[in-house]
């Protein structure tokens, strides 16, 4: 405990701490709609063409978050504007997909001498991320949650109703894009603390745990977030005592409380929920 | 529509879509289904004021969806989750409410069931449906009007002047019969024999005034003079 309080003095510790919080807050809002816009292998696709960005950000020199942020949005854009349908996303995400890990290999053979950066994202290094980043990450993750706030609720309509949605005015195509180019900065963001192999840990976990708690929509988002900042803070201090990478207690952490979520708390949770004393007896006769 | 030119999203408009069921672990409750009918379409994060929450209560009360509206919603029958179908389509207190085959994939008990709640809104508001359907039996006793459709020929008018054997035999391009049986109305083919009902193996899209592609169906609509 002295330990951990000695170490919570160092400024890359409070860096990692800062950047943890907001990325668990994206991540934990983002995996609801991940989840219910069954979007786990785009995601993935935008983690690892994140990987190119970011090789060739470091092969040039620059930053590598800048590299990974170019990388996850131009491969939002180009699933947003060649997958209109949903039969034909999963296609073109693996035919991107492809081709950008194909030149991610490209650049790691014209720039051999950076095996350790390569390692630190694909397998996330957020104690070594610098001030400058983390100052660039809480601003990626501060006009995410905005864009957030603002599509919230078409978005969430586009998502479970997109019938009904469309026929309402809501811009459902235009939603899916924005949501795509939302995706890519957060996992951006994630990929800093579990690195680009691990993403789907915090990008869908959250989501999925959250929605076997509770069917509101609005508790769902809560518990999401909740689950996140556990992986993230939780992963984090693990890592600084035990000097064991933070990716491993981050996919430990979200695994164990999945596993609670859906057999522990879960069943137990959702049946008080449809159990609501205002329903009266009509409900307890429903349920 | 509804005297303007024709828009996205018009609220004057409601619509009931063809049954699709909701995914069993959606975290969703009926009760936010028929949210979403009032502000879903509206930016922001969103919480429903007190006036809407109301509104939405009394909606699922009329629809008599109570019981189960915070359940979630994708583990409703689909009786149920159409039911709240309705109650997300009316909460707006449409001028005009389009309904796309509700009955579809119902069984007959909750065809009637669904017809009635949209029949009784219909009389209590005198509002205007338009209702697609492939068979009109369910709907004949509440239709003023029915525009039916085959191999895009149309016939127009009320039920008694569409639903003859001559206006019948007129569409198909060949002689059949059209019989009333315990207030049914039964259409039979010489070639096939089949009855109206199993006409068609396949749905339409929507049915638009004027006609639209393909073979035999039928939208009624009501509407109080």
């Amino acid at each position: 405990m002295d330990q951990l309080v000695h170490l919570l003095g160092y400024p890359f510790v409070q860096n990692a701490i800062a950047a943890g919080v907001v990325i668990a807050i994206v991540s934990g809002i983002v995996s609801r709609f991940v989840v219910a816009r069954n979007m786990a292998f785009a995601v993935h696709a935008l983690a690892e063409l994140g990987f190119t960005g970011s090789a060739g950000a470091i092969l040039v020199g620059v930053s590598p978050v800048i590299g990974l942020m170019a990388g996850t949005t131009i491969t939002a854009l180009f699933i947003g504007t060649l997958g209109v349908r949903v039969r034909e996303r999963d296609a073109v995400v693996g035919v991107v997909m492809a081709f950008g890990l194909g030149l991610g290999v490209l650049f790691l053979t014209l720039y051999p001498h950076y095996a350790t950066e390569a390692i630190a994202i694909l397998f996330g290094t957020i104690t070594g991320v610098s001030t400058s980043d983390v100052i660039l990450l809480l601003v990626i993750g501060a006009l995410t949650l905005v864009t957030l706030a603002v599509v919230y609720r078409p978005l969430t309509f586009a998502t479970v109703d997109p019938e009904v949605a469309e026929a309402r005015g809501v811009p459902v195509r235009g939603l899916a894009i924005v949501f795509l180019l939302i995706m890519a900065a957060a996992v951006a963001e994630a990929v800093q603390v579990v690195g680009v192999l691990l993403i789907l840990t915090l990008l869908i976990t959250p989501g999925a745990s959250a929605e076997r708690l509770t069917a509101r929509p609005g508790r769902a988002a809560v518990y999401s977030v909740a689950i996140a900042l556990t992986c993230v803070l939780g992963g984090i201090l693990l890592a600084l005592v035990t000097n064991v990478a933070v990716s491993v207690y981050v996919t430990s952490l979200s695994f164990a409380l999945y596993l609670g979520a859906r057999f522990l708390v879960g069943p137990t949770l959702l049946g008080r929920e449809q159990r609501r004393p205002d329903l009266g007896a009509e409900g307890a006769r429903a349920v | 529509m509804l005297g303007e030119p024709p828009r996205r999203g018009n609220p004057g408009i409601g619509y009931v879509p063809q049954h699709q069921s909701f995914d069993q672990d959606l975290p969703l409750r009926g009760r936010d289904l028929v949210q979403l009918g009032i502000d879903g379409h509206r930016w922001g994060v969103g919480r429903p004021s007190r006036a809407d929450r109301k509104r939405v209560t009394a909606v699922i009360e009329a629809v008599e969806a109570t019981p189960y509206a915070d359940a979630p919603i994708g583990r409703l029958s689909g009786g149920e989750q159409q039911r709240l179908r309705i109650a997300q389509a009316i909460v707006g207190d449409p001028r005009l409410l389009l309904c796309d085959e509700p009955l579809a994939s119902l069984d007959l008990h909750h065809q009637q069931e669904i017809t009635d709640l949209i029949g009784g809104w219909q009389q209590r508001t005198g509002r205007t449906v338009l209702f697609v359907t492939h068979d009109v039996n369910p709907i004949l006793n509440l239709v003023d009007r029915v525009l039916f459709v085959v191999n895009g020929r149309w016939a127009a008018g009320t039920p008694d002047e569409v639903l003859t054997s001559e206006r019948m035999s007129d569409l198909y391009g060949s002689h059949v019969d059209v019989m009333r049986v315990h207030g049914r109305i039964l259409v039979v083919s010489e070639s096939t024999g089949s009855g109206f009902e199993l006409e068609e193996p396949h749905h339409l899209p929507e049915i638009h005034a004027g006609g639209g592609p393909g073979a035999g169906s039928g939208a009624g609509s009501r509407k109080v003079p």
